[in-house]
């Protein structure tokens, strides 16, 4: 059997008193399109963050192509090409759409920040100043990539490349998220609710572009709220409640699970209650 | 067993005022989300407050210090409701920048009524000893002890069994949840503001008995040994508070009986600094990190900055050359000069402080290593203005460096207590560390500065050679702002998380910033010390860095021509109108406070 990309075991959170994230094992193929549902506060973004390092675990461990990763900080991730969104959507607000997509090829950096052991940070700011040839190719060479990344968003973005991004509506603000993570050039792209505050038009040229991403092979990691699209896109779906796995499989398998409808619609006393 | 005795009993009466200081700020940070910086100012007005109540009234002590503590509670509340209730919602750092504003503003106001010297304020207490055992405890000790007591029980009273307590608690748990089950959270501010400042005026009051002194420089300690207090026992912890204030008296009492008083201070920093990097929550404190900040180091308000078309710069560069030709005299060049050196300052801490968002209070603790650097290489082994200069530019950029990091390591608010505690440390090492430094005589004819055999003796000479460097430096900025390190500068500013989750090493670029600030603030700070020919400890001080942050914020953070624009204006200007120094202090403060109010963006805008 081929190894997995994504290999997570056991892998728990606690906070004060309650278990946000309780043992969940989950492995991702390369290639795979992977959706992980569930109510709000089931402990999707717990488990966003405790694999790509803004958050340890309390127990359980991640494995990156076969690498062990548990705990690495986000930046040594970022390295390893794990690149993610974020639920709220954190653009950098003063930087111009450019900058914003720019900053997610910082990883990738490589003839400004010159290895010199333990001088690195003093070479990487004298060649900042002097800009030998090879910085400057590799600027420009990195700005075109983000101009054509940012042009996957057809003319929603590119007449806006100077503009700042608190300047930009909602959704827009949410592709240059995209834009972003896309330009880190990933192995694995987490999306953190990609369409949350999308109207339906945009809600749909955003599956256009994660379908697209999808054919490209890229290996995606997936919390949406919106099943119609999760049912479309899917290879296979993690559903999530309070913390567990209550079901993983197929997506149509996972949507009728007797577990998840409960999750999403209560059990049926509860129901009687909301009523009264 | 006598004199420890003794020493315990002072370190327990002055830490009783500390935990008074303490509590204040624990309350003030549990509801308002914020470090008041003027704290120690309305410690000050109360000190003020109880003398006149005495001298002019001549008061009975119980009511004195009910008028103490009445007035210092309407400046508490009308600080809460001019300064900074007009800055709800912005971000957290607004209002704490605020308050330095007002405290600068109170001190000076105080100092222009009752002039700066030092007035007695006699204690009025029977001057009868208590003996115990071969030593003894003074009627005074054991009134602040009353004091403190009994506000302490007061306090918990009033925060356990009274229904405004009720709602000063559910405030500070989750200020937006309170108003919504109906907690009017403006009064709840106001009121604790007004404890908060009653306890504090109190407490200046009772230290201007214990030492039958009072001066207007009382302020800042009184702040900064409030806010040790309070993170000894945990942010917002009023508990912790008292504990920590008591704490911080017995150290620093025994610290001197060992030691020496010139060492106090350094005792009560050292203090900040391990507490801040080894338990930041506080000595109580059982959380496993800090609580996540998000977007608290940043005071960026979303602007266009103007931008200079390049023919219009260089115009202004060659007017500034040519102005001495002009305009040859010197008492101008000289102000002049003084600006541009300020903008030096300001280049490093606007990029420091703007363009990566990490408020610094102590920037001018980087001139002092600076100035002593070239000083001393310059006294002690005759080297040559050309090479001591640079030499204290590296040499800044080195310490400065590394005395931040474990700063640089925190977020918000800590950064801004931790910079503040470095800069004082910087001043009190040289104080102390007389072997190298010659303590308290600071450094007295350090040469003119010379480029070869060719003296810079005249203003002119120094106006020029202080452009070049203002253009050279600032130039060198502009150009590091427009390749990548710009924009992971301000991506770590905007939001260190996400600038993380895209392999941002935010440790590596602060000190990459702070390095590079370093090193021009410690040039500027070795020409000011060839220029002025002595330095002493108290030269470049927290006044100085205060003036600094508020260069950088009138000329637009991270804006590199803003600095200069602000460092003239601020500098320059009110010297050549001639306005009084004490005026010049209120003007810098008032134009902080107008600032954060009105322009948070500068004149040109934030970069």
């Amino acid at each position: 059997m081929m190894a997995s990309l994504l290999e997570i075991t056991g892998l728990t959170r606690h906070f004060e008193g309650i278990t946000a994230v309780d043992g969940i094992d989950l492995a991702v193929q390369e290639g795979e399109l992977v959706s992980v549902i569930g109510p709000n506060g089931a402990g999707k973004s717990t488990l966003f963050n405790v694999i790509s390092g803004l958050d340890r675990p309390d127990a359980g461990g991640v494995r990156l192509d076969g690498v062990d990763i548990t705990g690495r900080s986000p930046e040594k991730l970022a390295r390893l090409g794990l690149a993610r969104t974020f639920q709220h959507g954190r653009v950098f607000a003063n930087l111009s759409v450019l900058d914003n997509v720019l900053v997610g090829t910082h990883a990738r950096l490589a003839a400004v920040r010159p290895g010199w052991r333990g001088f690195g940070p003093l070479g990487e700011l004298l060649l900042a100043v002097v800009r030998p040839g090879a910085v400057r190719r590799e600027e420009a060479a990195l700005r075109s990539e983000a101009e054509a990344i940012l042009a996957r968003f057809g003319d929603r973005l590119v007449p806006r490349l100077d503009h700042p991004a608190y300047s930009l509506s909602y959704a827009n603000r949410r592709r240059v998220e995209l834009a972003r993570a896309l330009a880190l050039r990933p192995r694995l792209l987490m999306l953190d609710e990609p369409t949350a505050g999308m109207n339906e038009t945009e809600t749909t040229e955003m599956e256009e572009v994660i379908a697209a991403l999808k054919a490209t092979g890229l290996t995606i990691l997936l919390i949406e709220h919106k099943l119609d699209m999760v049912m479309r896109l899917s290879d296979r779906v993690l559903a999530m409640d309070d913390g567990h796995s209550i079901a993983e499989g197929a997506p149509a398998t996972v949507r009728d699970h007797p577990a998840v409808v409960e999750a999403y619609l209560g059990h049926p006393a509860n129901q009687r209650t909301a009523v009264a | 067993m006598g004199p420890w005795f003794d020493y315990t009993v002072n370190g327990l009466v002055v830490g009783n005022i500390y935990a008074l200081l303490a509590v204040g700020l624990a309350l003030i940070f549990g509801v308002a989300n914020l470090i008041n910086f003027a704290h120690g100012s309305v410690f000050t007005v109360g000190a003020y407050l109880g003398w006149t109540a005495l001298h002019y009234l001549h008061t009975p002590l119980p009511v004195t210090i009910l008028l103490v503590a009445a007035g210092s509670a309407v400046v508490g509340v009308a600080i809460e409701r001019f300064a900074l209730r007009p800055l709800n919602h912005r971000s957290r750092i607004a209002p704490l920048l605020a308050t330095i504003g007002v405290s600068l503003v109170l001190d000076q106001a105080v100092q222009l009524i009752f002039s700066p010297d030092p007035r007695a304020l006699p204690s009025q207490l029977p001057d009868w000893r208590l003996p115990i055992g071969g030593v003894t405890i003074g009627a005074l000790d054991l009134l602040i002890a009353g004091v403190g007591l009994t506000s302490a029980a007061l306090l918990f009273g009033f925060l356990r069994f009274s229904k405004l307590g009720w709602a000063v608690r559910a405030t500070a748990q989750d200020p937006d949840a309170a108003s919504q089950m109906g907690v009017d959270t403006n009064r709840i501010n106001a009121v604790v503001f007004a404890i908060a400042s009653a306890l504090g005026g109190v407490g200046g009051l009772l230290v201007g008995m214990f030492y039958n002194s009072i001066d207007t420089t009382m302020s800042f300690d009184a702040t900064l040994k409030g806010m040790v207090a309070m993170l000894l026992g945990g942010l917002g912890n009023v508990p912790g508070a008292i504990a920590g204030g008591l704490i911080l008296g017995l150290a620093e009492s025994y610290g001197i009986a060992l030691f020496g008083t010139s060492y106090r201070n350094l005792f009560a920093f050292a203090l900040l600094i391990l507490i801040l990097m080894v338990a930041p929550n506080g000595l109580f404190s059982r959380r496993r990190e800090l609580p996540p900040e998000p977007m608290t180091g940043t005071f960026v308000a979303p602007s266009r900055p103007l931008r200079l078309p390049r023919p219009a710069l260089a115009a202004i560069v060659v007017v500034a050359a040519l102005f001495p030709l002009v305009w040859n005299q010197p008492y101008v060049l000289q102000t002049l000069t003084n600006a541009l050196l300020m903008a030096l300052l300001a280049f490093s801490l606007t990029l420091v402080s703007g363009t990566v968002g990490q408020i610094s209070l102590g920037h001018a603790g980087l001139l002092a290593i600076g100035g002593y650097a070239s000083g001393l290489l310059a006294l002690d082994h005759g080297w040559p203005f050309v090479a001591s200069v640079p030499a204290a530019g590296l040499s800044t950029a080195i310490l400065g460096t590394l005395m931040v990091l474990p700063a640089l390591r925190m977020t918000g608010h800590y950064v801004a207590i931790a910079t503040l505690g470095v800069g004082e440390i910087v001043s009190l090492v040289i104080l102390n560390w007389t072997g190298l430094t010659r303590g308290p005589m600071g450094l007295s004819g350090i040469p003119i500065p010379a480029i070869g055999p060719i003296e810079l003796d005249t203003p002119r000479a120094l106006y020029w050679v202080v452009l070049v460097l203002v253009v050279l430096l600032g130039l060198l900025q502009v150009r590091l702002l427009s390749s990548h390190l710009g924009r992971t500068w301000r991506a770590i500013r905007e939001d260190e998380v996400a600038a993380r989750a895209y392999g941002v090493e935010p440790l590596r670029y602060k000190a990459m910033a702070f390095a590079f600030g370093g090193f021009g603030a410690g040039i500027a700070g070795a020409i000011a010390a060839h220029l002025y020919s002595y330095i002493n400890h108290e030269t470049f001080n927290t006044q100085l860095s205060i003036l600094a942050i508020t260069v950088v914020i009138l000329g637009g953070l991270g804006n590199v021509l803003g600095a200069v624009l602000g460092a003239v204006l601020l500098v320059a200007l009110p010297e050549i109108f001639r306005a009084a120094a004490e005026y010049r202090m209120l003007i810098y403060g008032i134009a902080l406070l107008l600032l954060i109010r009105y322009r948070p963006q500068g004149l040109l805008g934030t970069i």
